[in-house]
Parts: structure tokens; C-alpha cells; sequence
């Protein structure tokens, strides 16, 4: 029978191993998975690669996973924001790389990483700073700039409910890059507020199909961002 | 205090009356974070017009009563929002198809800088910190029609309006409109056009303020503000 229900986010990130390549969904808070990246934290692996399109808020969640070393890179659209001093200034020190990405070049770099396309060509960019030293090549008379295809080793996504075979439906603007990030990784964890059982999602309605899901783990009361940030909250 | 220059011309809110005079019924509008996202309060009654906001939604409403806002319902300013009938929502490569297809009919973005052959540069002052780019580099580069609300000079009184862009680009040859507190300016054949001035503001005093090639336009309009205050 399958069952990708693991029981709890601890055991979903054991196997994340130093140097690996994590996407994380997200759109600030929206759809952050604060569980499984405070259980990544507990778990301690190092020389982190993040995609994500931001850099965390505060110090909890993305930001703490950054605070507390284990992040070699980001990669992201908009690493800047009210309470995002963590990444910049580990940025403005040296300690971390980023490598800045167009919000749709990013978004379709995942999305076409998890497709099996390698590289495609993209107006976005084109005549800017952020298309030097890339191929650009004229289309209809119009210069494009070719991106490269984004895969990763995990995705940590966070969803509203799922089945025990990983099909998903999101909540709202919380689903933002999770659909896509579910198809970029070799491996895919997600946590999720709803567990249900098989059948009681709609098929016309799943946004993610089991396909792309791995592992799946129930955190029926997730943590909101925003509040600890409020709260003054530090992970760990 | 410091000397800061007094400001003529349209208020920030007159300058998003303005602009939102010119979406048409039944548009697909992207409004960039600052004063485009105002315009939303100005679009004409009996218009029906659907925003598109980057993070996954299209056809939301204003934000919301104190005490509703949901954390996983926002815009690409992180702000909450509200559903409507007819809202829809889908995930971040679909959105910036949206985008980088054609689908957008217009997108209102702020600038740094408008230069008269349509670059822009909003992003960045190239000058260190920690740059960001968000979705400002896909939107120039897929809407139909790029609108620019600014104003004229910056705080220091240096224009905006230039021949060329001295700060990083974030799109070339992409605006079409611009509205300031001086007017109204469209960008063609590598100059600024004025077609419309703000009432109380000489042609003279534009001119003065604008550091590219600058055409009158022959039947220059004067902005008659309906229902946006005037400063």
C-alpha cells in the first residue's frame, strides 16, 4: 500500500545531507513551511543551498536557518524586506553568496527544471546587469537571455491537505511556488494542516499530483511567521 | 527640517486619479507596490477591471477591515487583500506566464529614472547594499503597455526624466506612459511627449525639471482632477 505519511517533520528531513540543494516554498510567509526548516535546523546539515524568493523575516524560519550557519547560498528574487537583517547582514559581511533571479526567470527555472527542460531563452532581463556574461540571442527581433533549468536535491513545501497518496490543494496566495517546487527535487517533503483520506480530494481539484510528493507530514497548527517575528520569537 | 524643494503639481493621489483614468473597461492590470497601488481607488465607476498580482491571484479586492486580514491572503507588497467573485488563484509559473505572455494588458510600475528612448531603472541605485529584483524585471518585459507614476524630480530636485538611464536598468525601451505631479508624458521615437500639465504648472518649469528631449505636445491639456485632491 502506499503511504508517503511519515510521522513527524524530524523524520521527514533526517536524510538531508550537507551540501544539498533545498527549495523552499513561500512567498514571505505565505506557504513558508516554518516546520520542517525549524526541523532542519534541529537536524544541523550545513552547506545549505536555499531557493526560495526570499531570505527570511525576523529570526525564525528561513532566517534562522540562515542564522544559524548552515547556509552556503541563496538564491532568490528579493532577499530585502522590513525584518530580513539576518541575510543582509551575513550578505554585507561576506559569509553568504546570492544569486539574484527575476521572480518569473526563477519561477520558470523551477518550473522548467522539474519538466526535463534543460535551458530556455527569456526576454525578462535583457539590456540589465543581471543578463551579463549569459547567451543572449535575437528572437522576432527582440533580445532573450538563456536561463538555465533550476533541479534541486529537496523541496520543502508547505500545503492546506493531503491524501496518503501526496496529492495537494493549497490555501490561497500560500500556494505561490510549492506546485512547482514539488516537481523541481528528487525528494519532496511536505507539511501539510489537513491529512485526508484517499478520495475525499476531488480529483478535478488536486493542484499537485501524488507524482511529485515524497513525503508528507501532518502539522495541523502550523506557526505563523509574522507573529513570532511580532513576538520577537528566536529558533532555536 | 531640511530645504526639501515644495513640491507642485498633482498630489500623489491626484497622479493615481490620473493614471487610473486611462485603464479601460474589462483590463487585466498589474499595480506595482507604492502609489500605483492607489490607482486602484480612482478606476472610474461602471469599469470592471480584474488586478493581477505576481504571488498567484488574480481578481482581488481592497484590503481588508481591521482584524480580517489572513496571513496567506496578500499581494506582492506582502500586504492582505481580499477574495471577490471571480478571484482566482494559481502558482508562481503560471502568474509570471501570465506576465511574460502577453496576457497583462498594464502594469503601473514607480521608477528611479525614465529615459526618453523607454528604459527604466527601478530596481537598484547600483551603489552596494543588498539588491533586489523581485518581479519588476518580468514585468517590464511582458505587459502590453508600461505605466510609470513618479514624481517629476527627486528629493534633491534632480529629474527623473532623462535621456539616458544612469542607474542599473531594470528593462530597455519598455515604458510607454508616464505620469508626474507635471503632467502627463508619453514615450515615443526616443523622446518625451507631454500631452497633458497639471494645473498651476508652467510648461516652462517642465522643461526646466526634465534632462532629455521634451516635445509640447501642439493640443497640450490641462489636468482637470475630478475627485483626487490637488496639492
Amino acid at each position: 500500500m502506499i503511504n508517503k505519511q511519515v510521522q513527524s517533520a524530524a523524520e521527514a528531513v533526517a536524510d538531508i545531507r550537507d551540501g544539498a540543494t533545498v527549495m523552499i516554498s513561500g512567498f514571505g510567509e505565505a506557504g513558508s513551511p516554518i516546520e520542517l526548516i525549524h526541523a532542519l535546523i534541529d537536524q544541523g546539515t550545513r552547506d545549505l543551498v536555499v531557493i526560495n524568493n526570499n531570505a527570511g523575516n525576523g529570526h525564525v524560519g528561513l532566517a534562522a536557518l540562515i542564522a544559524s550557519g548552515q547556509v552556503r547560498k541563496v538564491i532568490c528574487s528579493y532577499p530585502r524586506s522590513t525584518n530580513s537583517e539576518v541575510f543582509q547582514n551575513l550578505y554585507r559581511e561576506g559569509r553568504i553568496e546570492l544569486e539574484l533571479v527575476p521572480q518569473g526567470t526563477l519561477a520558470e527555472r523551477i518550473r522548467a527544471g522539474g519538466a526535463g527542460i534543460p535551458a530556455f531563452y527569456t526576454p525578462t532581463s535583457a539590456g540589465t546587469p543581471l543578463a551579463e556574461g549569459k547567451e543572449v540571442r535575437d528572437f522576432g527581433g527582440r533580445p532573450h537571455v538563456l536561463e538555465y533549468a533550476l533541479t534541486a536535491d529537496f523541496s520543502l513545501v508547505k500545503a492546506e491537505r493531503a491524501d496518503r497518496f501526496g496529492n495537494l490543494v493549497y490555501n490561497k496566495t500560500a500556494r505561490n511556488f510549492a506546485p512547482i517546487m514539488c516537481m523541481a527535487a528528487r525528494t519532496t517533503i511536505v507539511q501539510v494542516r489537513q491529512m485526508v483520506a484517499a478520495g475525499e480530494i476531488d480529483p478535478e481539484v488536486v493542484v499537485t499530483p501524488g507524482i511529485f510528493v515524497d513525503r508528507v507530514v501532518h502539522v495541523p497548527n502550523p506557526a505563523q511567521e509574522s507573529k513570532l517575528v511580532a513576538e520577537g520569537v528566536r529558533y532555536p | 527640517m531640511n530645504s526639501k524643494p515644495v513640491a507642485i503639481g498633482l498630489s500623489r493621489e491626484a497622479m493615481a486619479w490620473r493614471a487610473a483614468q486611462d485603464i479601460p473597461d474589462g483590463a487585466y492590470v498589474n499595480l506595482g507596490i507604492g502609489i500605483p497601488e492607489m490607482v486602484a481607488r480612482f478606476v472610474p465607476a461602471g469599469r470592471e477591471v480584474v488586478y493581477h498580482s505576481e504571488n498567484g491571484i488574480l481578481g482581488f479586492g481592497p484590503p481588508p477591515e481591521p482584524g480580517q486580514e489572513d496571513p496567506e491572503l496578500i499581494n506582492a507588497g506582502k500586504k492582505p487583500i481580499t477574495l471577490q467573485p471571480g478571484t482566482s488563484f494559481f502558482h508562481h509559473a503560471d502568474s509570471f506566464a501570465m506576465i511574460r505572455g502577453g496576457h497583462i494588458d498594464i502594469c503601473i510600475l514607480g521608477a528611479m529614472q525614465v529615459a526618453a528612448n523607454g528604459d527604466l531603472a527601478n530596481w537598484s541605485t547600483g551603489e552596494g547594499g543588498v539588491p533586489a529584483v523581485g518581479g519588476a524585471m518580468d514585468l517590464v518585459a511582458g505587459v502590453k503597455q508600461v505605466f510609470i507614476i513618479t514624481e517629476h524630480t527627486t528629493r534633491k530636485g534632480e529629474p527623473k526624466l532623462l535621456t539616458r538611464c544612469t542607474y542599473p536598468l531594470t528593462g530597455a525601451g519598455v515604458v510607454s506612459r508616464v505620469f508626474t505631479n507635471y503632467g502627463v508624458f508619453d514615450v515615443a521615437d526616443g523622446r518625451f511627449i507631454m500631452r497633458e500639465v497639471a494645473p498651476g504648472v508652467h510648461v516652462e518649469t517642465v522643461q526646466a525639471a526634465t534632462d532629455g528631449p521634451l516635445e509640447i505636445a501642439p493640443d497640450l491639456k490641462v489636468i482637470k482632477v475630478i475627485d483626487a485632491p490637488v496639492r
